[in-house]
């Protein structure tokens, strides 16, 4: 029989230990010597002779049980035997985990690389302001609380995440929403969950008295250093927004730790010009206080000159493998690690996650406009081609499963013989529609970083498996 | 330590200082890896009776995988329990059994078909027909 070695990465640990990522189902192995020669050996263009290679062997018994171990575990194939059959979409209408609520579409500052605002703005609208109504109302608020407790199924805990624009110039209709959730939560016996993203410039007393009494996950939005702040983080005027952010997000992590309140993550939009990744993970952690810090590299349209470019990308991961050592030695020590990127892989690849969408947009999780209406996520509120209802008439099944048939990895031909495909699945569907116009598409601009980002991943993975794997038990889901 | 050469636990993958040399060739490290490598291991059991003790843990699933000599009579040694006459007979091909020509599929095509009857050995009649 002629056989193959299904679509893999091999990746090292420490000690010579061998290992092996298999794109097909996402599950990793450890190989000793006889076991990785044979995953090699059968990685070769159109297979080889089941026979003939174990004819060549010194020790033909034990290579053919080593061979069967693999082939039972879908390492190795039958060439040409169809894959099997995988779930194109799970049983519809799917039940909401997540709803983002766009409370306002304004905002007080005018970061240049804005995606919402900026070149690549997907609505209508001018300045830093959409199409819609810029603020929430508090009945529309109450209604996606309403919404989202209806459509969740039977799912124990549901998360409202607020959004904007600028999120904290709509506070009355966060406060007016957590309240309806409070009350309405116990008799539908589900808890809530709360989260927000801000620029911090509104961080006031009492809205921070507010957040972390209430548990929220705080996400802040900051690219570093007075430096890298003020660069495209700006007012309207141009000025930088530094000096005003800088003091209240220290009040707020100091007022977090007294209240043992959720991490609060800094999220740092990465542009061709910023600082060195390290540089910036040491200032937020350490000389501010941040619990952990994700890097996120700016989305752009083609030929913007904030765009971070191939040797940016190149850069970039160079600067992700020096934090990536710091995770490594923290690791080893039992020790968290504030490096969110590499957390969130690391947690993937240990629970071996195989996605069939990129993420849960349209699915677990949607975004509501000012106006009540529902659409993909947070970042296609306003959109009208991207609607898929309204918190009142509730969500339009057949463009939301159309949508998901479209966009489900296994239509993306492009992603069949990549080994990253059980963790991307093609990527953000709101990059892709600014770099391609077609949510759907492949953010094939992505490819060679997100494998860059992976193998830097695997071999995190493999160090850390080598000495210390009970570091991972923290990743496990029951 | 296994016999298997598939390892499925969550341990080292360095053996302690001392500790005998492992026979493992290959170590299911991830959540997913240990699925994958449960599901092969359990299904390398020797065959094992029904009345075996211990019992098996896993049972082939519809009445004709499974080997089970002697239906001319039932548990009872009786012919009560058999599938005579059909009626007694119609939800157990159409529940547990994909048997395609005699009664409906309630997986996919007809899930509903036994709505309209509660207790066929009284009221067949009220089933209806399905047309694909």
């Amino acid at each position: 029989m002629q056989l193959q070695t299904a679509l893999n990465r091999r990746f090292h640990g420490d000690d010579g230990l061998e290992f092996v990522y298999v794109a097909t189902s996402a599950a990793i192995l450890g190989l000793d010597a006889g076991t990785a020669a044979i995953v090699d050996a059968f990685a070769v263009p159109g297979g080889r002779d089941e026979d003939a290679w174990l004819a060549d062997q010194s020790d033909c018994d034990a290579a053919s049980t080593a061979l069967h171990d693999l082939i039972d575990l879908g390492v190795v194939r039958p060439v040409g035997e169809p894959a099997p059959p995988r779930a194109q979409l799970p049983p519809m209408p799917f039940p909401l985990a997540t709803l983002v609520l766009n409370v306002t579409n304004k905002c007080n500052l005018s970061c240049t690389y804005c995606y919402e605002y900026g070149e690549d703005r997907l609505t209508a609208g001018s300045g830093s302001k959409g199409a819609g109504k810029p603020k929430m109302d508090d009945d529309t608020a109450r209604q996606s609380i309403d919404f989202l407790l209806r459509s969740s199924g039977d799912r124990p805990q549901v998360s409202i995440t607020f959004f904007g624009g600028e999120t904290l110039l709509n506070f009355p209709a966060i406060r007016a929403a957590v309240e309806y959730a409070e009350a309405k939560a116990v008799p539908a016996k589900k808890r809530v969950h709360y989260s927000l993203t801000t620029n911090a410039t509104l961080l006031t007393d009492e809205v921070i008295d507010f957040l972390t009494k209430h548990r929220f996950g705080i996400t802040i939005s900051i690219d570093g250093a007075k430096e890298d702040q003020d660069r495209h983080r700006t007012f309207q005027k141009g000025v930088g927004s530094f000096d005003v952010v800088e003091p209240r997000i220290r009040k707020l992590l100091t007022l977090n730790k007294e209240r043992n309140g959720r991490s609060i993550g800094a999220r740092v939009t990465l542009t061709s010009g910023a600082s060195p990744a390290p540089a910036t993970y040491r200032y937020l952690t350490q000389e501010l206080g941040f619990d952990e810090v994700g890097f996120a590299p700016v989305t752009a349209g083609l030929g913007r000159e904030y765009a971070l470019g191939e040797l940016g990308y190149q850069k970039l991961l160079r600067e992700f493998g020096e934090l990536a050592e710091e995770y490594v030695a923290a690791a080893l020590k039992n020790e968290s690690h504030g490096f969110a990127n590499l957390g969130d892989l690391l947690r993937e690849l240990h629970q071996g996650v195989n996605k069939a969408h990129p993420c849960g947009a349209g699915l677990g999780l949607l975004g509501v406009s000012t106006e009540g209406d529902l659409n993909l996520c947070h970042r296609f509120v306003e959109s009208k081609a991207h609607q898929v209802g309204t918190v009142t008439a509730g969500v339009d099944e057949a463009v939301r499963t159309a949508f998901l048939q479209q966009a489900h990895v296994d239509q993306k031909t492009d992603c069949t013989q990549c080994f990253a495909r059980p963790l991307c699945a093609g990527g953000c569907y709101h990059e892709a529609h600014v770099r391609y116009g077609d949510a759907t598409h492949a953010n094939l601009h992505y490819c060679e970083w997100i494998r860059g980002f992976v193998d830097l991943g695997l071999s995190v993975y493999g160090r850390i498996l080598s000495r210390n794997p009970k570091y991972f038990t923290r990743f496990e889901t029951s | 330590m296994s016999n298997d050469p598939i390892d499925n636990g969550p341990r080292a993958v360095n053996p302690p200082a001392g500790a005998r040399p492992r026979r493992t060739r290959i170590l299911a490290c991830n959540q997913k890896a240990r699925q994958l490598a449960a599901m092969v291991l359990a299904q390398r059991g020797d065959a094992r009776a029904l009345t075996q003790d211990p019992p098996p843990t896993q049972y082939p699933y519809g009445c004709t995988t499974i080997f089970a000599p002697g239906w001319e009579v039932d548990a009872s040694n009786g012919t009560h329990g058999l599938c005579q006459p059909i009626e007694r007979d119609l939800y157990d091909c159409y529940h547990t059994c994909y048997w395609p020509a005699q009664v409906p599929d309630g997986v996919t095509n007809a899930p509903k078909w036994t709505m309209s009857c509660g207790a066929p050995m009284q009221d067949w009649k009220s089933l209806d027909l399905v047309f694909p």
